[in-house]
């Protein structure tokens, strides 16, 4: 069963130290109070994993020390530019880095859907991210002669970890567009979602809502968490906060700058405007 | 009308290339190629499918963030943009760091799909506003994609041509190298060279055609409605171009 929890703090308090921790692009909606929660817990040595990239969810994590490990295609503010904390931690090697590509990461995923080892993929042959990647393997099309092909380990996260705009109490999530949530979902061994609202009836008894619905069967624990995505959107309900993403990318230039961000906006003291 | 703007050459330089295209996706970070499938789209009355990534209104998808991929190894997709922090001579494009990958001097997002839809779209745009020797160089210090690949190497897609702030150039997927086409107004062939790290060929004849400006109906479509479809994925992009909504 589903746990229906009371807050993001007590999802965050779920998520151990040292877990390979899947989290979605920013056009899906991400748990952001989760992620300001785990911060407040002051998480350790967590292995994130892009899928396919990220943006403020990893900076907050990293610049707050709580990241061994990024494996993603792209770090990114958008069209706030680099990501400031990311970027100086991979300059002072504070973090291993596992560049890859987004659909490297997706068929990984789905092996793990499937219960299967591996995955084959095209492209990525004569990369430099191949080359540094001494758990992908260069293979051969068993079915073909000469015929090269990379194979990528199954990625089987701990936790998979997002935000959505409706759950019920069964713990069913509904996501709507966003099925990379529903890939990342079935392949992870805990999947955590903050909801804008918890609904009282069933999203799976309406014809509407349950081609969209991640059934309660992969969702380890629900909590409420309204405007939970923000700084960042739920698509149809709210836009992202460009101009707060504008002033994080300003501030977390530097560490001190960061630090007083998150004092303010994640541990929430009263600053100095 | 005000005067016309690089990014707007470059937008009207990428609407050509799409000409009798059916199915065109636009990646991230990519606001001058989503408006140039978006300008090519309206030219053709709707007729050119653009999917835009990330885009929550009237999407092509529905299956999730792979499906791009997948569609595209399905051959379904015709033309997809890449960018680089650095393009060298034979095309290959780096995303990720200036410098040794473990201790670099700069480093970058990441290399988001390109080593996968370089692979399989069969015309893939180059894009990069800044022509400099810093940006195109002789060789690339990360390969996030190569742009040319051993003949045993599955590959129906590559790299079709370079659009830069300065010119264009196509690329030649046999000689592995490009060709300068066209310059665009206000440059010079010799200062394409001086600014280009990176030797291409100079078709003969000398006379490198200048680039075509748009028409005064394609400016108004791209600072009209075309500004106003990219601004819901590009909203700093379209502020800067076209003003506040």
């Amino acid at each position: 069963m589903t746990q229906v929890l009371t807050s993001a703090e007590e999802i965050a308090a779920r998520i151990p130290d040292g877990a390979l921790l899947a989290l979605p692009p920013e056009y899906a909606p991400c748990s952001m109070e989760t992620i300001r929660a785990l911060v407040r817990r002051g998480a350790r040595d967590l292995r994130l994993l892009g899928v396919p990239q990220f943006g403020i969810q990893a900076e907050l994590l990293i610049g707050s020390g709580c990241v061994a490990e990024v494996e993603t295609a792209a770090v990114t503010l958008g069209e706030q530019g680099l990501a400031p904390r990311f970027t100086e931690a991979i300059k002072q090697q504070r973090i291993k880095m596992r560049d890859t590509t987004c659909p490297a990461i997706h068929a990984a995923l789905q092996a793990s859907e499937k219960g299967i080892p591996f995955m084959p993929l095209r492209g990525l042959i004569g990369t430099d991210i191949l080359a540094r990647r001494e758990d992908w393997l260069l293979g051969e099309n068993p079915f073909a002669d000469d015929d090269p092909i990379v194979y990528l380990p199954a990625i089987r996260p701990d936790v998979t970890l997002f935000h959505a705009a409706k759950a019920d109490r069964n713990g069913n999530v509904w996501i709507g567009l966003r099925r990379e949530l529903m890939v990342m979902a079935h392949a992870s061994a805990n999947a955590y979602a903050t909801a804008e609202e918890i609904v009282e009836h069933d999203l799976l008894d309406d014809p509407e809502t349950a081609p969209g619905t991640i059934p309660g069967l992969y969702v380890t624990a629900i909590a409420r968490a309204e405007r939970g995505a923000w700084p960042l959107g739920v698509p149809n309900l709210y836009e992202r906060d460009a101009a707060h993403l504008a002033q994080y990318a300003q501030m977390a230039k530097t560490q001190q700058g960061f630090d007083a961000y998150t004092d303010r906006w994640v541990f929430g003291k009263a600053a100095a405007e | 009308m005000s005067e016309i703007r690089t990014e707007e050459v470059m937008i009207a330089a990428i609407a050509r290339m799409l000409s009798g295209l059916s199915h065109v996706a636009v990646g991230a970070a990519s606001p001058v190629p989503g408006s140039a499938a978006l300008l090519a789209r309206r030219l053709t009355g709707g007729a050119l499918r653009v999917s835009l990534l990330g885009r929550v209104s009237n999407p092509t998808f529905t299956d999730g963030a792979r499906e791009l991929f997948d569609c595209a190894a399905q051959g379904r997709i015709d033309a997809f943009f890449l960018g680089g922090a650095q393009i060298d001579g034979q095309a290959n494009i780096n995303l990720v760091s200036i410098g040794d990958p473990d201790k670099p001097k700069a480093r970058f997002p990441g290399s988001f799909g390109s080593a996968y839809l370089y692979f399989v779209v069969p015309r893939v745009i180059l894009f990069r506003q800044d022509h400099s020797p810093r940006a195109l160089v002789p060789k690339v210090d990360f390969v996030s994609a190569p742009g040319v690949s051993a003949p045993n190497v599955y590959r129906p897609g590559g790299p079709h041509a370079l659009v830069t702030g300065r010119c264009v150039f196509d690329f030649d997927r046999d000689a592995e190298r490009f060709r300068l086409k066209s310059v665009h107004p206000g440059h010079t062939v010799q200062e394409i060279e001086q600014e280009t790290g990176f030797d291409f060929d100079i078709p003969d004849g000398g006379e490198t055609p200048e680039t075509e400006m748009p028409s005064r109906e394609w400016i108004e479509l791209i600072r009209g409605p075309v500004g106003e479809e990219i601004r819901e994925l590009y909203p700093e992009f379209a502020s800067r171009m076209f003003g506040t909504a």
